[in-house]
């Protein structure tokens, strides 16, 4: 007893000593990580919300102007309403909550195999999303290339279905779609490594007394065991789909090779973003796009937490 | 016995595992199809890569294309082993600081009480829907008032800090217990001697994965040479590689690119394949409440 008192002592003596240098430690060692965090991720934010107000061509000083950017983006802009918004849409909700459901279908099933031949499988799977936007560009742009040496034009045309190559890339009927092929492609990222974790390291006994209760099948299985037990991991993966999904469209430029997109078929708002900001230099029109990306993003993100939290 | 076919995570086959086969090996070779099918173009000399109808299969496998990509140089006269160089240290350099950086920021999130600690920890939550593209101006105007223009440090400094990282850290440090941490200061050890010796050791799955996704994302970046950086020297290789392909209506780019590709791929692979079990290990710490 007296040695656990003294303990107790020492350890209060420890803390009250500590404490301009518990303060410091704590100062020193976030200072980094939140200095480099203000200044490319929290500033950038606040700039661009800052920026969207006003009139900005780089050349002279921003003019404020309120909401005019907004408006403007909402009731004059017609490649915005006409293209872009609904090309977005499209792209995000097939991409997101396909790749998602995708991703949890997917690890599901690994998770009901032996642990070898999962981790082939789960790196095969995996591969797509870590080799980046410049080797994606490559490979699919070879692969649907519009001249002959185009490997699907030339598989196409040896088994006859076509008689002369399709300019799969620059033709707004196919463009598209192959944005959305490619996007499910490399979309089982982070999220689906979370997931086929989380599904591994449910507790096996909830299963057993799951079947004891009375739970007849596979499908009854995931959904009064499987997804209650790791919806934490559910909401990362969903957070990290949609996150996905917007991030990724800078696909349809690098396949087609040119912003706009031909007929702007492929066009998403991060096209639309560079094309005001970097190619016609209306800064603040683009951050004002910016803006409304970020607040989609967080919209879709309140939604997955609504579905997945705790609460 | 019964119920072996139907458990997750299964010590024997059972032939009821067999519809999960039929279904993830054919998805699996999608995947990696891509992935053959440049490992492939990469060693065809220059007419299998003409061949009408093409094949899949290389045929006699060259180092060609890998010894013309070795002796290219850009247009402006930058061999391509400048940017090769530069993508190396940039990215060396990434990695190991943000692991710096990430563990500290997660050791005082996770291990210290102050009064802003829960604040910091869902700004951060939120900052995982942070999506950088759309921020690419106001960056570009800090990194220009910032004199970080034409400075390697552009490459470097925007990517240290990573609000997945620090979530994955800040998670997987919660279950180091508070016991441990304390009958090190007991002992005496200061701050930077418990994380150094007792903390990093015992998150390091945690720093590995953290490493590999800053591996990936620094390795493929384009953005710093593209926006930032207009001296040519100073490029890096995926923004070489991207350039090499843009101009790739020249007869021998394609296969250079496919070359190209496959160095750009190598190295991401290997370092997940040999951290793999980590990165695994540090997801099933990645609830998010």
């Amino acid at each position: 007893m007296t040695q656990a008192r003294q303990l107790m002592n020492q350890l209060a003596r420890k803390k009250e000593n500590g404490t301009l240098g518990e303060w410091l430690a704590i100062f020193w060692l976030l200072l980094p990580y939140a200095l480099m965090f203000s200044l490319f991720v929290a500033i950038p934010v606040a700039f661009a919300i800052g920026l969207s107000l006003t009139y900005f061509n780089s050349i002279q000083l921003p003019e404020f102007q309120g909401l005019l950017n907004y408006i403007t983006l909402l009731t004059q802009d017609e490649i915005f309403l006409k293209y872009v918004l609904p090309n977005t849409f499209k792209y995000s909700l097939i991409v997101g909550p396909g790749g998602y459901f995708l991703s949890f279908f997917l690890a599901w099933m690994l998770a009901q195999i032996q642990v070898k031949p999962r981790t082939i499988l789960a790196l095969a799977i995996y591969t797509p999303s870590m080799v980046g936007g410049v080797f994606i560009a490559v490979v699919w742009r070879t692969l649907f290339s519009g001249n002959e040496a185009g490997y699907i034009n030339a598989l196409l045309i040896q088994w006859g279905w076509i008689t002369k190559p399709i300019q799969f890339l620059q033709d707004p009927a196919f463009l598209m779609n192959i944005m959305i092929v490619v996007g499910l492609w490399s979309a089982m990222g982070i999220g689906f490594l979370a997931m086929l974790a989380g599904i591994i390291n449910t507790n096996e006994e909830l299963y057993e007394a799951a079947y004891i209760d009375g739970i007849k099948n596979k499908f009854q299985e995931v959904i009064y065991i499987t997804i209650p037990s790791m919806h934490s991991q559910m909401l990362f993966g969903a957070v990290m789909a949609i996150v996905g999904a917007f991030n990724s469209g800078w696909i349809g430029v690098a396949l087609s090779g040119s912003n706009p997109t031909p007929q702007y078929a492929g066009q998403l708002i991060i096209n639309h973003i560079e094309d005001y900001g970097f190619q016609r230099y209306e800064m603040g029109y683009a951050a004002a796009i910016s803006v409304a990306l970020l607040l989609m993003v967080w919209g879709f993100s309140k939604l997955a937490y609504r579905l997945f939290s705790d609460r | 016995m019964a119920f072996q076919g139907t458990k997750i995570n299964p010590k024997r086959f059972d032939k009821s595992q067999l519809k999960f086969y039929f279904f993830l090996i054919p998805m699996a070779l999608f995947m990696v199809l891509p992935v053959v099918y440049i490992i492939n173009q990469a060693f065809k000399p220059l007419d299998e890569l003409f061949m009408f109808p093409p094949r899949f299969f290389v045929i006699k496998p060259t180092f060609q294309n890998f010894s013309d990509l070795w002796r290219t140089s850009s247009t402006t006269g930058v061999p391509m082993t400048r940017y090769l160089f530069n993508s190396i240290v940039a990215t060396s350099l990434t990695v190991f600081l943000t692991i710096m950086v990430t563990a500290g920021a997660g050791y005082v999130l996770s291990k210290k009480t102050f009064k802003a600690k829960n604040w910091l920890f869902s700004v951060n939550q939120l900052a995982l829907m942070f999506v950088p593209i759309a921020v690419a101006i106001p960056r570009y105007l800090i990194i220009k008032q910032t004199g970080l223009t034409d400075n390697f440090l552009a490459h470097i400094l925007p990517a240290l800090a990573m609000p997945v990282g620090l979530f994955l850290v800040k998670q997987f440090m919660d279950q180091v217990p508070d016991a441990v941490i304390e009958a090190a200061r007991l002992d005496g050890a200061n701050d930077w001697q418990i994380l150094n010796k007792i903390v990093i050791p015992l998150v390091r799955p945690a720093l590995a994965t953290v490493g590999i996704l800053t591996f990936q994302v620094s390795w493929n970046a384009t953005e710093a040479s593209s926006l930032y950086i207009t001296n040519e020297t100073l490029k890096n290789f995926a923004f070489y590689l991207s350039s090499l392909t843009n101009a790739s209506n020249s007869i021998a780019g394609v296969g250079m690119a496919a070359a190209a590709g496959l160095i750009m791929f190598l190295p991401n692979l290997l370092i997940f394949i040999l951290l793999q079990s980590k990165v695994m290990n540090t997801m099933s710490h990645s609830g998010m409440k």
